[in-house]
C-alpha cells in the first residue's frame, strides 16, 4: 500500500515518463470508448455498427479524428475570436490534467526505481479533481459565449446550469467516503477500502454519485446541453474541424475520469474484487491496473448503456431532480452517517441495538420530514389560464397548436358551402 | 520533487497537443469562401442579431450560480471537518449540524417562495 510520503521522490525522467504514460492510456481509452459506444449502442439498436476499419472497425474513432482534421475550420463571423479560440483548448487541458492523481495500482519497478502506479498524489487530491472539473465549466460557458449565436449561447447556459448543480450533489456524496477514510487523497481512499469497499458500506452515497457523475458528463438522459431536437448541438454548434474535436475529447476524457473517480472512492481502486482478493499477492505489481481497468471499463459500459435505454428528460425536471431530490438527500445521508458515527464514538461499540433504533427512528422521521415537504409544495398548481371561446389557428401572427381544453374555430374551405352563397341556391359545388 | 510537478507536466503535454492539432487544422483544411457559410447557425432561417456577449439570458441562471455558491461553501467547510471528524467527537458533529441548519433554513425559504421552480 502506498503512502503519502512515497509520492514526489520519482526522478524527472520517471515524471516525464508516467506523464507520457498517463496520456497514452487516456487517449487509447477515449478512442476505445467512442468505438465501444457506438458498437454497443448498434447492438442495442438490432445493428452492427462500425466494422470496417482496422480489425472489428477499431480504427475507426482515429480515422474520424485524422478526417476531422482535413475538414474546413468555420469561424462565424459574430464569433469573439480570441476567447472562440481559447475555449476549446481550455477544454481539453483542464480535462487531461483532472486525470493527474487516479491510482493504477500499488508500488512497481520502473528500471529499478520503486514508484507507486499513479502521477501524482497529495493530502486534497479529491479536492483538486473537482477544482479542475469546474475549470473545465469554463471551456463550456466561453465557447457558448464566444460563439455569437443563439442556439450555442443557450446551450452554454445550460450546460453550466447543469454542470454546477450535479457538482454539489456529486460533492456532497464524496463526504461520507472522507468521513470513513479520514483522508481526501486517492491513494490513502483506496488502502481504506481493503475489507470493505465503500460502495457496499455507503451505498446512498455511491448511486448519488453515480447519478450525479452522468449529469456532470452531460451524458444521456441528463444531455440537455447537447439536445439535438432543441439547440442543435448545444455549445459547440458553430465549433469545426479539430476545434471540435477538442470538445469530444474533452466529453470523453470527463467520462473516463468520472468513472475512475467512482472506482477509485467507491469500488476499492486497483484492488481485486472480493474472491480473486484471497488468493495471496494479487494485489501486487503490475496485475491490479487490470482491475482497475475492469472497474472503470464497467462505469464506462453504465454510461453507454443508459444512453442506449433513457429517453432524455425535460429541464425543469432535471433541475428540479438536481435541487429538489439529490441535494436534500446528500444532506440527510452525511447528518445520519455522521450522526451514528459521533454517537458510536461517544457510546462505545456496546451500545450496537440503541444505536439500530435510533438509526430507524431518525431515518423515518427524515422520510417523513422530506414527504411532507414535497407534498406542501407539489399541492400549488400552476396558474392555467382556462381558455374561453373557440381559437382561431392563426392566433396573433403564428400558426399555434391548441392548448388543452381549446377547441379551433370552423374555418371554412372550398368544399363546404359558404353562407352567403347557400341562400342564393344558384352556386353548387364542383363535385357534389 | 515536488507532488505538484507531475500535475503541472501532464497539463503541459495536454497543452502541446492541444495548441498543436488546433493550430494545424487551420493549415490541413480546406478554405472556400461562402459568406452565407461565416453566418450564426440558426437552422437556415436569417440569424438573429447577436450583440457580443448574447444580450440577455433568463434570470433562473443568475439564482442558481448563486445557490451554487451558498452549497459550494458549505461543500468546502464539510470537507475538512469530515478528514478530521473522529477527532472532533460529538462537539464536531453539533457545530456542522447547527451549521447544515442555518444553510437549510435560507434553502427552504427558496423552494418554498418557487426560486427552484422551472417553468
Amino acid at each position: 500500500m502506498p503512502e503519502l510520503s512515497d509520492f514526489g521522490n520519482d526522478p524527472f525522467w520517471l515524471v516525464c515518463l508516467k506523464t507520457l504514460g498517463v496520456f497514452v492510456i487516456l487517449v487509447v481509452l477515449v478512442l476505445f470508448t467512442i468505438w465501444a459506444e457506438r458498437r454497443v449502442v448498434a447492438r442495442m439498436q438490432m445493428r452492427i455498427g462500425p466494422n470496417r476499419t482496422g480489425p472489428f472497425g477499431l480504427l475507426q474513432s482515429l480515422m474520424d479524428g485524422f478526417k476531422l482534421a482535413l475538414k474546413e475550420e468555420i469561424i462565424p463571423v459574430t464569433a469573439h475570436r480570441a476567447v472562440y479560440w481559447l475555449a476549446p483548448l481550455l477544454s481539453a487541458i483542464t480535462a487531461f490534467a483532472a486525470f493527474a492523481v487516479i491510482p493504477f495500482g500499488p508500488e512497481v519497478s520502473i528500471f529499478g526505481v520503486i514508484t507507486p502506479l499513479q502521477l501524482t498524489d497529495f493530502p486534497q487530491s479529491v479536492l483538486y479533481v473537482l477544482a479542475v472539473a469546474s475549470i473545465g465549466i469554463y471551456g463550456l460557458v466561453l465557447a457558448g459565449w464566444s460563439s455569437g449565436s443563439t442556439y450555442p449561447l443557450l446551450g452554454g447556459l445550460r450546460s453550466s446550469a447543469q454542470m454546477i448543480s450535479y457538482e454539489i450533489s456529486m460533492g456532497l456524496s464524496f463526504v461520507a467516503v472522507f468521513l470513513y477514510a479520514g483522508s481526501m487523497s486517492t491513494s490513502q481512499i483506496v488502502s481504506s477500502q481493503q475489507s470493505l469497499w465503500f460502495a457496499v458500506l455507503l451505498a446512498p452515497s455511491f448511486v448519488i454519485y453515480v447519478t450525479a457523475m452522468v449529469g456532470e458528463t452531460n451524458r444521456a438522459p441528463f444531455d440537455l446541453p447537447e439536445a439535438e431536437s432543441e439547440l442543435v448541438g448545444g455549445f459547440h454548434t458553430e465549433y469545426s474541424s479539430l476545434k471540435f474535436a477538442m470538445f469530444f475529447l474533452a466529453e470523453y476524457i470527463n467520462m473516463v475520469t468520472v468513472s475512475s473517480i467512482a472506482t477509485t472512492l467507491f469500488l476499492g481502486g486497483w484492488m481485486a474484487p472480493w474472491p480473486l482478493s484471497l488468493i495471496p499477492g494479487i494485489n501486487s505489481g503490475w496485475l491490479p491496473m487490470l482491475w482497475w481497468l475492469a472497474k472503470t471499463m464497467l462505469f464506462i459500459y453504465l454510461f453507454i448503456w443508459l444512453r442506449g435505454t433513457l429517453p432524455r428528460l425535460r429541464y425543469d425536471q432535471f433541475m428540479a431532480f438536481g435541487w429538489r431530490v439529490l441535494i436534500p438527500v446528500s444532506l440527510l445521508w452525511i447528518v445520519l452517517v455522521s450522526g451514528l458515527r459521533a454517537i458510536r464514538e461517544e457510546m462505545g461499540d456496546t451500545s450496537n441495538t440503541m444505536l439500530a433504533v435510533g438509526a430507524i427512528i431518525l431515518a423515518v422521521l427524515l422520510g417523513l420530514l422530506l414527504l411532507a415537504t414535497m407534498r406542501r409544495t407539489r399541492v400549488r398548481e400552476p396558474d392555467i389560464v382556462e381558455p374561453t371561446g373557440p381559437l382561431s389557428p392563426q392566433a396573433g401572427t403564428f400558426p399555434v397548436p391548441p392548448l388543452p381544453g381549446q377547441t379551433f374555430e370552423y374555418t371554412p374551405r372550398s368544399r363546404q358551402p359558404v353562407a352567403g352563397a347557400t341562400t342564393s341556391g344558384s352556386q353548387e359545388e364542383p363535385d357534389a | 520533487m515536488n507532488v505538484y510537478i507531475p500535475i503541472l507536466t501532464l497539463a503541459g503535454l495536454a497543452a502541446l497537443f492541444a495548441c498543436f492539432s488546433v493550430t494545424m487544422a487551420t493549415f490541413t483544411g480546406p478554405k472556400r469562401y461562402n459568406r452565407a457559410k461565416y453566418d450564426a447557425y440558426e437552422c437556415g432561417i436569417e440569424p438573429t442579431p447577436q450583440p457580443v456577449g448574447g444580450g440577455k439570458f433568463p434570470v433562473k441562471y443568475y439564482l442558481t450560480a448563486m445557490m451554487f455558491i451558498i452549497f459550494d461553501i458549505e461543500i468546502v467547510f464539510l470537507y475538512p471537518w469530515a478528514v478530521y471528524f473522529d477527532s472532533l467527537g460529538l462537539f464536531g458533529f453539533l457545530a456542522m449540524l447547527l451549521f447544515l441548519v442555518n444553510l437549510t433554513i435560507p434553502y427552504v425559504y427558496e423552494w418554498r417562495r418557487g426560486g427552484l421552480d422551472w417553468d
